[in-house]
């Protein structure tokens, strides 16, 4: 990757994790947890990889972008701001009455926003009829569908998994935000969901493995998933729970709880301590 | 005039994708193991390239509709009404109406008339569960006629709909040549002053009999077919409440949630009258054979008849 590239997509990352823990703190509730581990990987999608308008965000032939997990919307809505679909102030607002950035995603109101999702399981299966829509139309879309690891003990996860082998959907790629942890604990110890790799193979996917945080293992393996054929792809990505906020690293208690004042002001702090790193 | 011959509304509806299909390319079919059945397979046979089995997935069967109608297309997904509206309700609500996509969820085998296949398949909430969820229209049409052009309506409307369709073959009452359709519409099939008979669906037939064997009783009731539960047709039943005083409704479906409620949920706020409502009540169905079954629930012409003529009294 090309080293300024790969500068401006660390300092993009940062600057969406800020304004992660913006909204959740000015909302005093939210996700930030899932948010700030998926973050890296939105911003690459966003501003790397997807082929998408600020300006037309309902062009047709756009790629698309499903947040299965939807909770983690905080980490899309920055991207989405920072991308241009909306002005970043409408972030302060978040979750408030009256405010166009919902709790969850909802497609009817947020420029950018490809599938309203939040319950668990059902953002994967629109995508699957987002990529066959494209195959019924011979358009050459892509669609990514980001899943928590705990999300994939959802039923819906496997029967969309299946209907995307069975219909040869090359054009999704799956991506699993493998950051170990949900509510309840860590996710092997709710419900072991072992060997995920081998179960999404076993479902007919071509899997690959990388690190979440990592620009240029992003971009070689998305490359290596759009390079398959006739078969879905899915990419297990590791990933920190909390990621670049020290306190909320690898926190159970940090899936669903804004941070207070002093919190926020430490997690603001640090944030910007490694953006201006970034741009020294 | 209305032929003889019987037929099910899960045909009509069959039969009925494919006239739409000639004309528009966007429509696609989704099915979940039962195109035999919901009568999917009519257009399976005709549009392949068009036609989708999820397997017995009905809730990701949902959810790719729902992505379907995010990219432009007209979906119709069909299963049991059981498993379209039951086992799938949280994604119908989720993905599909919060989102207000235009899908079109067709539930077949509703009600006690799928017969020998007993309680777990007889679908008496169907209605009651799609009503609840804002923006979506819920179509339950009598006869193959009207299937014919509920389906063309529902394709025409923008928007989520769930249409009811019935295992039973049934007489068509419908005269193709003078019936239109229109969502939101109730008919008036026989007009009449002493109470007014508001039925849904396979018992609009039964409650028609009934009604005009009444009238040569000397008893004369106002018949109206509400094919559509929502947006429910309220100039039609506030007149009728208005005009008649007393309404009786007629559903194969649970008298809690379905169109019974519906009708009183109108009347109540603008012209309070008795509103009675015939229906399951409240119970669940066992194996029979259907006629049997609508029978011992005296939704049949007779159990009709002997019904609505001791209310009245």
């Amino acid at each position: 990757m090309d080293k300024s590239l790969l500068s401006e997509l660390k300092k993009t990352a940062c600057k969406v994790r800020l304004w992660t823990i913006e909204g959740v703190f000015n909302a005093k509730s939210g996700h930030p947890g899932g948010s700030l581990s998926a973050a890296d990987i939105m911003t690459y999608l966003y501003f790397k990889e997807m082929n998408v308008d600020p300006a037309n965000p309902k062009d047709p032939g756009r790629d698309r972008f499903v947040l299965s997990k939807g909770h983690c919307c905080p980490a899309l809505y920055a991207a989405l701001a920072l991308r241009g679909f909306f002005p970043t102030d409408e972030i302060k607002v978040l979750r408030h009455i009256g405010a166009m950035l919902q709790g969850h995603p909802d497609m009817k109101g947020t420029p950018g926003v490809d599938m309203s999702s939040g319950s668990l399981g059902q953002g994967i299966s629109a995508a699957c009829g987002m990529a066959l829509a494209a195959k019924l139309s011979g358009a050459d879309y892509r669609v990514f569908a980001m899943l928590g690891d705990g999300e994939c003990e959802e039923g819906q996860v496997w029967e969309a998994a299946m209907f995307a082998a069975h219909y040869k959907l090359d054009n999704l790629i799956a991506i699993v935000d493998f950051n170990g942890l949900q509510i309840d604990g860590t996710v092997a110890d709710v419900a072991g969901l072992d060997k995920i790799d081998e179960k999404f193979k076993a479902f007919g996917f071509e899997v690959f493995q990388m690190d979440g945080h990592d620009f240029e293992q992003i971009e070689e393996t998305i490359e290596k998933a759009k390079a398959v054929k006739g078969k879905p792809s899915v990419i297990i990505a590791k990933t920190v729970k909390g990621k670049g906020v020290s306190y909320m690293e690898n926190k159970v208690g940090w899936h669903g709880k804004a941070p207070n004042a002093d919190e926020y002001k430490t997690a603001v702090d640090e944030l910007n301590t490694q953006l201006k790193a970034l741009e020294a | 005039m209305a032929e003889t011959k019987k037929i099910a509304t899960r045909e009509s509806f069959g039969m009925a994708l494919c006239e739409l299909a000639k004309e528009h390319d966007d429509i696609v079919v989704l099915d979940a193991d039962l195109a035999a059945a919901t009568k999917t397979e009519i257009f399976k046979k005709a549009y392949p390239d068009r036609f989708f089995d999820c397997g017995i997935s009905e809730a990701n069967m949902i959810g790719v509709a729902a992505g379907l109608a995010t990219a432009g297309k007209v979906p119709f997904a069909a299963s049991f009404a059981m498993f379209a509206t039951g086992r799938a309700y949280e994604q119908v609500r989720n993905s599909v109406g919060y989102p207000h996509l235009n899908v079109k969820i067709a539930g077949s085998h509703a009600g006690i008339t799928v017969g020998e296949d007993g309680a777990t398949h007889q679908c008496c909430e169907d209605l009651a569960l799609m009503r609840t969820i804002p923006g979506m229209v819920v179509l339950n049409p009598a006869d193959h006629y009207e299937m014919i052009e509920a389906t063309k309506a529902a394709y025409a409307y923008n928007g989520p709909v769930y249409i009811r369709l019935g295992r039973l073959a049934i007489e068509s009452f419908n005269d193709p040549d003078n019936y239109t359709f229109e969502i939101g519409k109730g008919i008036t099939l026989e007009e009449g002053t002493d109470a007014t008979v508001i039925a849904t669906g396979l018992v609009v037939n039964e409650a028609l009999k009934a009604v005009r064997a009444l009238k040569e009783k000397g008893i004369n009731v106002r018949l109206i077919n509400m094919h559509t539960i929502k947006p429910i047709d309220k100039d039609i039943i506030i007149k009728a409440a208005k005009e008649t005083g007393k309404i009786i409704t007629v559903e194969e479906h649970n008298i809690i949630g379905g169109l019974g409620e519906a009708v009183a949920a109108v009347t109540a706020e603008n012209c309070p009258v008795p509103v009675h409502r015939i229906g399951v009540e409240d119970t669940f169905g066992h194996s029979g054979p259907a006629l049997g079954l609508l029978a011992e629930f005296g939704l049949d012409a007779a159990g009709l008849e002997e019904k609505i003529s001791s209310l009245l009294k």
